[in-house]
């Protein structure tokens, strides 16, 4: 029998957002984003990690995201 | 003055620019005898509001295209608008004013600690001299591969780890331990980036990457440690989640039911008047609904005590580990190398009786058995006649047998030598007197190589207990550590002279790893009983073999983790050197910086919550719920620069 290890897609972010309560919206929009598993937002450190479900593109779900989190909060970016 | 716009970015000086235009026309306005004139008046007004406020508007409208509506901006807009419509223009710009004061300095507070912490942890050097065919060129560190070689002069920091090549100094690590004890390297020695050359020009071999080194992993650590979440902040976030919009729905209550209570009810008549005092007074509450003072000032308390933490050589590895930090109660601790220095040292040499062969004699024949040995023991044996100066001349051994768990038998010149415990004297049949001093003894006989061996004498050695010991334990029990447990897997004898001489609670020895897991949980239910779930157990090892306990204790502490790779990524608290007494003092530093925590969230809560009752009574005005909002923002965040100063606590 063939197991296979799924491997976990995490990758780091620089971000740039103003107060602390809109960076934890943009952690909530993150985590609601298709193909993302977990997202932190690091607001003092000015960085996003998001975990992605296996199978999904880092590259077209980041966009999403990103795409999200500009809703919720206009002024934020997310250095891609 | 200056030094606080000096580091302002283009946004925040256009931001203070903007204010101080609208606060100057405010007071002139203010000042102005306008009220013949109420048109000109409100259009004069227009003007400084939307000075300071035109971005809070656009945003607000924005918020509403996007259907995000609880926005603080939506409700700083409505407040304001509100206060026009009532004829408040001057709270209304008043309203607008402040909260962009509050804002800016959110702003800079943000960006300062950022720039502190940074500053702290501006360990590494930005330029490596990179030797190159002879030549040596200022290249950037990202650059330099694995075995390069680059050379460090007097007065640099080291920039990636290595091996010292040629050349001898000491070398300043209290950037990355907080303690300025010099270390000396010479030739062969390993050094690690952070630390500061300080007397010898040194020549060094790489073997890891920038990235790697060990100064860029503790900066990534500190940075990251801000992904882990406290307890706190989570509590925080979801308040802050159902706090906004519960205040909006009760201003709303408060400008449509109390108007209609009042008429209902009470029978008063439907004025004008009635309307907007309610109306009023909603506004007021929308003005106290913005939870940015609460919500910013917790991730700065423990940015800023953990990268004060990090300066003092005590690596915290998540906001979550500082709560679990200040609330430690049990203190498990290794014994060698983390109570005692873990090197064996020989503390004694005894004469046989009968024999008389001196000390020094003995210690020779000693150290010429052990000399093919690589156990401490016998590096240690080795150790202490090399002190003197001599030699050992390894030629006069001839033939070694080991006998495992028991000693060694040596041919020596033309003598047969044993050396090892009770147990290889028992065997080869030597009749020796046991010694009473706590250590480990190695017993010597000699004899003709084919005869019987007789006694000659022993050498005691002992795991010397770090000077700072007793008086850390008896600081930690100060700090209110309920239990101090020592887990060793030493002899009993040796490990409970050493508890009782530094002052531990409790000892347990002889264990092996499974025993001390067993152990470590059995204090862990005892913990939960006597001293309830939230307070913690904290193991400190030296992280490289107490893996499985480091595991299941609430909170793992590493000693002397410097140039340890292993023990950072095993522990959750790092103290760099390897001083017992950091511990309390990474306790206390938690301690401080949940405190400051604490007190913000009470704070800030505790006054919003009393203008808010203030407000609904139409007691307070909307100056008092412009200071709810940034007054306490303010208090906040300067309350939380105070986790920043650790150096005394």
């Amino acid at each position: 029998m063939h197991l296979r290890k799924g491997t976990i897609m995490k990758k780091t972010y620089k971000i740039d957002v103003d107060c602390a309560n809109c960076a934890n919206k943009m952690e909530d929009a993150a985590k609601k984003t298709a193909g993302v598993k977990d997202a932190t937002v690091n607001f003092m450190a000015l960085k996003m990690k998001v975990e992605f479900e296996d199978g999904a593109e880092p590259a077209e779900v980041m966009q999403e995201v990103r795409k999200n989190c500009k809703i919720v909060e206009d002024d934020c970016e997310i250095f891609l | 003055m200056t030094k606080l716009t000096e580091n302002l970015n283009k946004k925040q000086k256009n931001l203070l620019l903007r204010i101080i235009a609208a606060a100057v026309m405010l007071v002139i306005l203010y000042l102005l005898p306008l009220e013949d004139y109420p048109v000109l008046r409100f259009l004069l007004f227009l003007i400084p509001y939307f000075t300071v406020g035109y971005d809070v508007l656009r945003k607000a409208w924005k918020g509403i295209r996007n259907h995000q509506v609880f926005d603080e901006c939506f409700l700083m807009a409505v407040a304001t608008i509100g206060a026009m419509i009532l004829g408040e223009y001057t709270e209304a710009v008043a309203v607008m004013l402040f909260y962009q004061i509050g804002e800016l300095f959110q702003s800079i507070a943000v960006g300062k600690s950022r720039r502190s912490i940074s500053d702290l942890m501006d360990i590494r050097p930005d330029y490596a001299n990179l030797e190159q065919d002879g030549e040596v060129e200022k290249v950037d560190p990202d650059e330099v591969e694995v075995g390069s070689i680059i050379v460090i002069r007097p007065g640099e920091k080291v920039p990636i780890d290595g091996i010292v090549v040629e050349g001898t100094s000491s070398l300043n690590t209290s950037a990355l331990t907080g303690e300025s004890l010099p270390r000396d390297v010479k030739p062969g020695d390993e050094i690690i980036s952070g630390s500061v050359n300080m007397s010898g020009l040194l020549r060094v071999e790489t073997t890891k990457e920038f990235d790697e080194s060990t100064a860029s992993k503790i900066l990534e650590l500190v940075e990251n440690a801000g992904e882990r979440k406290a307890k706190s902040e989570q509590f925080i976030t979801k308040f802050a989640r159902w706090y906004t919009p519960a205040v909006c729905y009760s201003a709303l209550a408060l400008a449509i039911l109390g108007p209609l209570v009042n008429i209902l009810v009470f029978h008063e008549p439907s004025t004008w008047e009635l309307w907007s005092d309610w109306i009023y007074r909603a506004l007021t509450f929308l003005v106290i609904s913005c939870p940015c003072a609460i919500v910013v000032s917790i991730p700065l308390s423990f940015f800023g005590g953990i990268g004060g933490a990090s300066s003092e050589g005590i690596l915290i590895k998540g906001s979550n580990f500082m709560e679990t930090l200040a609330n430690v109660k049990y203190l498990v601790m290794d014994k060698t190398g983390t109570i005692t220095k873990g090197n064996f040292e020989v503390t004694a040499v005894h004469d046989g009786r009968d024999q008389n062969m001196d000390s020094a004699e003995i210690l020779e024949l000693a150290a010429l058995a052990e000399s093919h040995s690589s156990h401490p023991i016998a590096s240690s044996i080795r150790r202490a006649y090399e002190a003197g100066g001599a030699e050992l001349d390894k030629s006069r051994v001839t033939d070694v047998q080991e006998v495992s768990g028991k000693g060694v038998i040596a041919a020596i010149d033309d003598m047969k030598v044993a050396a090892g415990n009770l147990k290889l004297m028992k065997m080869l049949e030597v009749e020796c007197e046991p010694c009473h001093h706590v250590g480990t003894i190695v017993y010597v006989a000699k004899g003709a190589v084919d005869g019987p061996l007789s006694y000659i004498g022993h050498v005691v050695i002992s795991d010397e207990i770090k000077p700072t010991s007793a008086e850390a334990v008896s600081s930690l029990k100060k700090a209110g550590v309920m239990k101090t447990v020592m887990l060793t897997g030493d002899i009993t004898s040796m490990a409970e002279s050493v508890a009782k001489e530094v002052g531990m609670d409790e000892v347990h020895a002889e264990l092996l790893p499974e025993d001390k897991v067993t152990y470590v949980e059995k204090l862990i239910a005892e913990k939960n009983a006597q001293a309830g779930p939230n307070a913690a157990l904290a193991f400190v090892g030296d992280g490289i073999n107490d893996a499985p306990v480091l595991a299941i204790a609430d909170l793992g502490i590493a000693m002397g983790a410097l140039g340890s790779d292993a023990a950072i990524e095993a522990a959750d608290v790092v103290l760099m050197d390897d001083d017992p007494a950091k511990i309390v003092k990474a306790i206390r530093i938690a301690r401080k910086c949940i405190r400051i925590v604490n007190e913000n969230i009470w704070f800030a809560i505790g006054v919003k919550f009393l203008c808010l009752i203030l407000g609904a009574m139409g007691i307070a005005n909307m100056w008092l719920a412009i200071f709810a909002d940034v007054g306490v923002m303010v208090l906040c965040v300067l309350n939380s620069v105070r986790a920043l100063f650790v150096k005394n606590v």
